[in-house]
């Protein structure tokens, strides 16, 4: 199934401005850590495409352009972007730690394992939490929050309308062959 | 900066800008200077595809969706049954109906006979046909969406302003399994558009209504704030009454505090507390003087009794075939047809057939242990195969289930609020009765039941009432047939506080009937 940019103005309709995850990085800010080193967008943007890469399911067309539409407006909000280049910064510190190398400049096969080693495939999202949960909330969940609310991540699931969607009134009465259509 | 100065010469105040406040300014905004006054914020329209993602991350609980919780809204529960309050509650512009869900019925001819023709409670002062009018024109104020199709329900006039939403293919399954049972179905009054209405859009599936509507197509209650404002109301938010000051027959101000500190004291003709079942007795006991020691119109020892929420059953289960859910967060078909069998052993029963039960795709996977292809899998074993089935419940009304002061302090170092929730064997027993029922429709369609909130692990539906009930006598009721206080001549409440009894459909609909009512008694009064 093809995700398509489409799919991602969809995503980005559904779940706006960040306004949810500004809430959680405003308290972040709040406490005396130090500013985290700030990557630059393009090196957040290829750091989201190889968390994708984990992530999203292999049957998926369209991966890349998706996540550049959906990311590249996400990260031009000012909180939430602020968030997301953090989760990518303790990423990184954490890859360099554990592999001498950044996430991005991983094997595709080892970047699994770095993230599963740093526990954000069990963690709980949270914008203010540890770096497990810092990256769960800012770039695993980001991508499948914006994924499943799309139409095409919900018909992979069997859904065309999935919650956040705006997909209208008509698919809740019609029965399964309509995912056919 | 805001200007939260009081406004002179105002002739009416209200306090609460949920549906009954807004109802009450807007109706008499037009011919006397009106003034709101609200705890919470004015929120940004903008920003609700914003409170939709809180809504749907699992990080976010629901308080934080409409940003309740911390010292403004501590509480207490004392009772037996814990209550959690912030959940069921939106303290803003708008109030509660930010949060809900929508569903808007009338209240059945013998629910304002209780005591009569079922031996349970108070009966209402006022009947069915009292409210009848005012109904219809809730009905229009809201803008309903319905099919005079229940034929369990009350006598109607009229149709509602908007067709009812179509059944949802769910419905389709339930439909085949409740005819072979004997069980009518039948659509259900939505606040919702199912067509754009006066102004508003048609509903376009966020999925997410309850706890927040980004399209604006669910009635919430900055329709009619809005409205009251262009008919020349002051709206004053974030400005929570400390106490209403007041002589033996009248109150003169209310007290309200502002975000910098300071407090001010808004006069006016007549007052109309319209602060939900909580908030409200919470103010006249905080209100309390020489004159009134056990707080203000509380002469009767009623103010914070008798506090009563609907009851939750439900079952659900999982069929061999696709069900179609969480594609919208309302429900499309309901069944009244064992309301009217109450009495003192059993309570009335609403039946709702879900349309969203079983998870939420995109939910389960942000809450995950997988991802990748495995994710995948886990979401499409999970999803599609439930059906789910709700009840709502009648308690029963007890002196001792109350809204009471508790012993800690708000942020303004008023003693918070504490329910203090009891329920009653009857509630109990219904529950059971609503889960039998729903077996029945379950198995008839052979499903595996999964899930079932019994006797055990019922809760509230968030239907706050009964806590300044209304009543002839001014020894056992707090308010009058008008809803004005028994104490107080120049004191309305509009909330569901005023119920005797609760029914068991959800109240808005009543609420914003009674708050039109209220509104032309104010205006009577008033003119003369």
């Amino acid at each position: 199934m093809e995700l398509t940019r489409r799919d991602a103005v969809a995503a980005l309709a559904a779940i706006g401005g960040a306004g949810g995850a500004a809430y959680g990085y405003s308290r972040l800010r709040d406490d005396d850590s130090p500013e985290p080193s700030s990557p630059s967008d393009e090196h957040v943007l290829d750091t989201m495409q190889a968390v994708a890469e984990v992530v999203y399911p292999s049957e998926l067309s369209g991966r890349e352009a998706f996540v550049e539409e959906f990311a590249s407006a996400r990260l031009a909000t000012d909180d939430h972007g602020a968030g997301i280049r953090e989760a990518v910064a303790v990423l990184d510190d954490h890859t360099d730690t554990w592999y001498d190398e950044q996430f991005v400049s991983l094997p595709a096969v080892v970047r699994e394992n770095a993230l599963e080693n740093l526990g954000a495939d069990v963690a709980d999202e949270d914008p203010t939490g540890s770096t497990a949960e810092r990256v769960r909330y800012y770039l695993v969940n980001e991508l499948l929050l914006a994924l499943y609310s799309s139409p095409t991540g919900g018909k992979l699931v069997g859904i065309e309308n999935p919650q956040g969607h705006p997909g209208g009134i008509e698919s809740y009465q019609q029965g399964p062959d309509a995912l056919d259509r | 900066m805001t200007d939260r100065t009081p406004v002179s010469d105002a002739s009416v105040c209200v306090i609460g800008a949920g549906p009954a406040g807004a109802l009450v300014a807007d109706s008499l905004a037009a011919d006397y200077e009106v003034v709101v006054l609200d705890a919470g914020p004015r929120f940004d329209p903008d920003e609700r595809v914003d409170r939709q993602e809180r809504a749907i991350r699992p990080y976010y609980d629901r308080p934080d969706v409409w940003e309740m919780g911390g010292p403004r809204d501590d509480h207490d529960a004392s009772g037996e049954w814990f209550y959690p309050l912030n959940h069921a509650r939106v303290k803003g512009i708008g109030g509660s109906t930010l949060h809900w869900q929508g569903m808007v019925m009338r209240l059945h001819e013998d629910d304002f006979n209780s005591g009569s023709a079922r031996g349970v409670g108070p009966d209402w002062p006022i009947e069915y046909e009292d409210l009848r009018p005012y109904y219809a024109r809730a009905e229009r104020e809201l803008g309903v969406a319905g099919a005079d199709d229940n034929p369990y329900g009350p006598p109607r006039e009229q149709p509602y302003p908007l067709p009812a939403f179509p059944p949802s293919y769910s419905d389709s399954l339930f439909a085949e399994a409740c005819e072979r049972l004997g069980i009518d179905m039948h659509s259900v009054p939505n606040a919702r558009n199912s067509e754009p209405y006066q102004g508003r859009s048609q509903c376009v599936g966020y999925g997410t209504c309850q706890p927040v509507c980004p399209s604006g197509a669910k009635y919430d209650a900055t329709v009619h704030i809005d409205s009251a404002e262009r008919r020349g109301a002051t709206v004053i938010d974030r400005a929570p009454v400390q106490y209403l000051e007041h002589g033996p027959e009248r109150i003169d101000a209310a007290v309200y505090a502002t975000p910098d500190g300071e407090e001010h004291t808004q006069q006016a003709e007549a007052f109309v507390l319209a602060c939900g079942g909580v908030e409200t007795p919470r103010l006249l006991l905080l209100s309390a003087s020489e004159t009134y020691p056990d707080g203000l119109a509380n002469t009767s020892g009623a103010v914070g009794r008798y506090f009563m929420d609907h009851l939750f059953a439900g079952t659900g289960g999982v069929v061999d075939e696709r069900t179609r859910q969480n594609h919208v967060g309302f429900y499309t078909s309901s069944s009244q047809q064992f309301y009217d069998e109450a009495d003192e052993e059993f309570a009335p029963i609403k039946l709702e057939f879900f349309n969203y039960d079983g998870p939420s795709p995109v939910e389960t996977a942000l809450s995950a242990d997988e991802w990748g292809d495995d994710l995948l899998g886990r979401l499409r074993e999970d999803y599609g195969n439930h059906l789910g089935i709700g009840a709502l419940v009648e308690q029963r009304p007890q002196a001792e289930s109350y809204v009471g002061l508790g012993e800690e302090t708000d942020n303004h170092g008023n003693p918070v609020p504490d329910v203090h929730w009891t329920v009653d064997d009857r509630a109990l027993r219904t529950i059971e009765r609503a889960n039998r029922i729903q077996e029945r429709i379950l198995n008839e369609l052979d499903a595996e039941i999964t899930w079932q909130v019994g006797p055990d692990g019922t809760g509230p539906a968030y239907h706050h009432m009964g806590t300044t009930r209304m009543g002839t006598d001014p020894t056992d009721s707090v308010v009058d047939p008008e809803c004005r206080t028994h104490d107080l001549d120049n004191c309305w409440i509009a909330s569901s506080s005023v119920f005797p009894t609760g029914g068991a459909v959800n109240p808005t609909l009543t609420i914003a009937a009674l708050a039109l009512r209220t509104a032309d008694a104010i205006d009577r009064s008033l003119d003369s």
